[in-house]
C-alpha cells in the first residue's frame, strides 16, 4: 500500500522527431517518439515526458501530432513540456492528448500564469519544470535559469520552488544545469533542499548515471526519476533502474 | 456485438486516451455531449479533470446530472473516473467551497490528508473478492492522480437497492475510496485509461459486463 518511486523517461523533440542521438537496436524508426514511446513503455516506464524544442513556430503543429499519435497507442501518463506560454496552449496540449503539461520561462516571466492554469484545468496538469544551477549568490546557493541553462532568471531556485507552490502548481520538475549530462548523480543538494519547502511530489532529472544514483535521489527526497540520454544510448533500461530501487528496498511498479 | 459506450465530452480534458483505450478494450466508442446519444448507449464514460465546482457546472451545462438519473433509474450503466467518480458523491469542498454534486452516493469528497499531495503515481487497491471491475487484477497497480478523496462509504446495504461493493486505496496514512460498484453505477478514482495493462483489463471486465 505504499506509492511506487516513479521513471520517467524524456525524449527531446523538435519538428516532430526525436533528437539527441538514441541508439536503440530494435527500433525501425529510432528517431520516431511514437515508436519510442512503445518501447518505454514495454520496459515498464511509469510515465513519459516529451520536451518539444521546436524552434519555429510553423513546425509547432507537428508536436500536436506527435502527442496525439503518443495518447491513442501508449497508455501510461504524458507530460508534454517546452514554450507553453498561455492557458490556450495547455488547453491544445490537454485536447491533443497530453495529461500534464511543463511550464518553465512563461511562468517565471508571469507568475499568474500559474493560477490561471491550474483554474481551468486543475493543479495536477501542472508541472512546474524548474533549470536549476549552482550561483553563490542566492540565498539558497541555487539560482533559476531559462533557454536552457543559458541565461540567469536572477532568482532563487528554491524560494521559486516554494512560491510556485503557493501558486498552485500540481508536481516540480527539478532539473540540475550542473549536472546535467554528466552521469556522476543528480544534485542531491538541491533535490533535499526544494523538498523541505514544497508538498507537492518532486522528480529529480539531471546527471544519472548509474543506478545507484536513481536510489540516491529517492534517499534525497525524490518521489520521481527522470532521465535522458542514459536510456536513449542503452546505458541502463527502466528495469535496471527499477531493479536497484528495489533491492534498496524502494518500492517500483 | 460491440457494446455502444458513449464518453460524455463536456469540458477540457484529455480525452483521447479515454476513447482509445475503451475501444481497445471492445467497445464501440463515440464522444459527444449529446443528451439523446449519451441516453441510448450500451455504456456511459463520465470522465473528469480539474476543480469539483468546474467539473459539476460544466456537467450541468450539458445536462449530465439528470443524464446519469435517467440512465441509472433505467438500470442502465455509468462508469465515472476520477473527479467524475467524485461528482457521483452529494458533496465537494474544495478551498473551504462545498460544491452540490450529483448525489446518486451519500458522501463528501474531501481534501486528502498526507504530507505530499496530489497523490501521484501507481497504487495498489484493496478490492472485494467479488469485485467485477478487478476480475483477475487485484493485485495490480493503477494510475491515481488526486488532491480530493472520499473518506468514509456511508451507503449502507440497508438504504441500498442495491449492495456495493467497495474498493480501497491508502496514501500517506489516509485511506479513501479507490472504486465502487453499486448495481449499474461503477467508479473509478484512479485513471484505467491511463494504468497500461491492468487498466485495460478493467475496462475490459467493464465494458464485458454491459452485453
Amino acid at each position: 500500500m505504499t506509492l511506487a518511486i516513479r521513471v520517467i523517461p524524456c525524449l527531446d523533440v523538435d519538428a516532430g522527431r526525436v533528437v539527441k542521438g538514441v541508439n536503440f537496436v530494435d527500433l525501425r524508426d529510432a528517431g520516431d517518439p511514437v515508436e519510442m514511446a512503445r518501447v518505454y513503455d514495454v520496459e515498464g516506464a511509469d510515465e513519459l515526458t516529451f520536451l518539444d524544442i521546436t524552434a519555429s513556430s510553423d513546425a509547432r503543429a507537428t508536436t500536436f501530432d506527435v502527442v496525439s499519435q503518443t495518447a491513442e497507442q501508449v497508455f501510461i501518463p504524458l507530460t508534454v513540456g517546452g514554450g507553453v506560454r498561455t492557458v490556450d496552449d495547455v488547453d491544445r496540449l490537454l485536447r491533443a492528448g497530453a495529461d500534464k503539461v511543463g511550464v518553465n520561462t512563461a511562468a517565471l516571466q508571469r507568475p499568474e500564469l500559474i493560477a490561471e492554469i491550474a483554474h481551468r484545468f486543475g493543479n495536477q496538469v501542472l508541472v512546474l519544470s524548474v533549470d536549476a544551477r549552482r550561483a553563490a549568490d542566492q540565498p539558497s546557493g541555487f539560482e533559476v535559469t531559462t533557454h536552457g541553462g543559458r541565461q540567469s532568471a536572477g532568482r532563487d531556485a528554491i524560494a521559486w520552488v516554494r512560491a510556485a507552490t503557493e501558486l498552485g502548481i500540481g508536481e516540480v520538475l527539478l532539473n540540475s544545469m550542473d549536472a546535467d549530462g554528466t552521469r556522476d548523480g543528480f544534485d542531491l543538494e538541491m533535490i533535499r533542499a526544494a523538498r523541505t519547502v514544497t508538498g507537492v511530489p518532486l522528480i529529480a532529472s539531471g546527471g544519472a548515471g548509474t543506478p545507484e544514483h536513481f536510489c540516491e535521489a529517492v534517499d534525497a527526497g525524490a518521489d520521481a526519476l527522470l532521465a535522458a540520454s542514459v536510456f536513449h544510448f542503452g546505458t541502463l533500461t527502466v528495469g535496471d533502474v527499477k531493479s536497484a530501487l528495489r533491492n534498496a528496498g524502494h518500492v517500483v511498479r | 456485438m460491440s457494446p455502444d459506450v458513449v464518453v460524455l465530452d463536456y469540458g477540457s480534458g484529455n480525452l483521447r486516451s479515454a476513447v482509445r483505450a475503451l475501444e481497445r478494450a471492445g467497445a464501440n466508442v463515440t464522444l459527444t455531449s449529446d443528451f439523446a446519444t449519451a441516453l441510448g448507449s450500451d455504456g456511459l464514460v463520465v470522465p473528469g479533470v480539474g476543480a469539483y465546482a468546474a467539473c459539476m457546472q460544466g456537467l450541468r451545462a450539458v445536462r449530465g446530472d439528470q443524464l446519469i438519473g435517467r440512465r441509472l433509474a433505467g438500470g442502465r450503466p455509468v462508469l465515472g473516473i476520477c473527479v467524475g467518480m467524485q461528482i457521483l458523491f452529494e458533496t465537494g469542498i474544495e478551498h473551504g467551497v462545498r460544491t452540490e454534486g450529483c448525489g446518486e452516493w451519500p458522501g463528501t469528497v474531501e481534501r486528502i490528508d498526507a504530507d505530499i499531495v496530489p497523490h501521484m503515481g501507481w497504487n495498489t487497491v484493496e478490492a472485494p473478492a467479488d469485485s467485477v471491475l478487478f476480475d483477475g487484477i487485484a493485485d495490480e497497480r493503477f494510475y491515481f492522480v488526486h488532491s480530493y478523496g472520499v473518506r468514509r462509504w456511508e451507503l449502507t446495504d440497508t438504504h441500498a437497492a442495491m449492495p456495493a461493493r467497495v474498493t480501497w486505496a491508502s496514501y500517506g496514512g489516509d485511506r479513501f475510496v479507490a472504486a465502487a460498484e453499486n448495481g449499474p453505477l461503477s467508479a473509478t478514482q484512479f485513471h484505467p485509461e491511463k494504468s497500461g495493462d491492468a487498466g485495460a483489463a478493467l475496462l475490459r471486465n467493464w465494458v464485458r459486463s454491459l452485453s
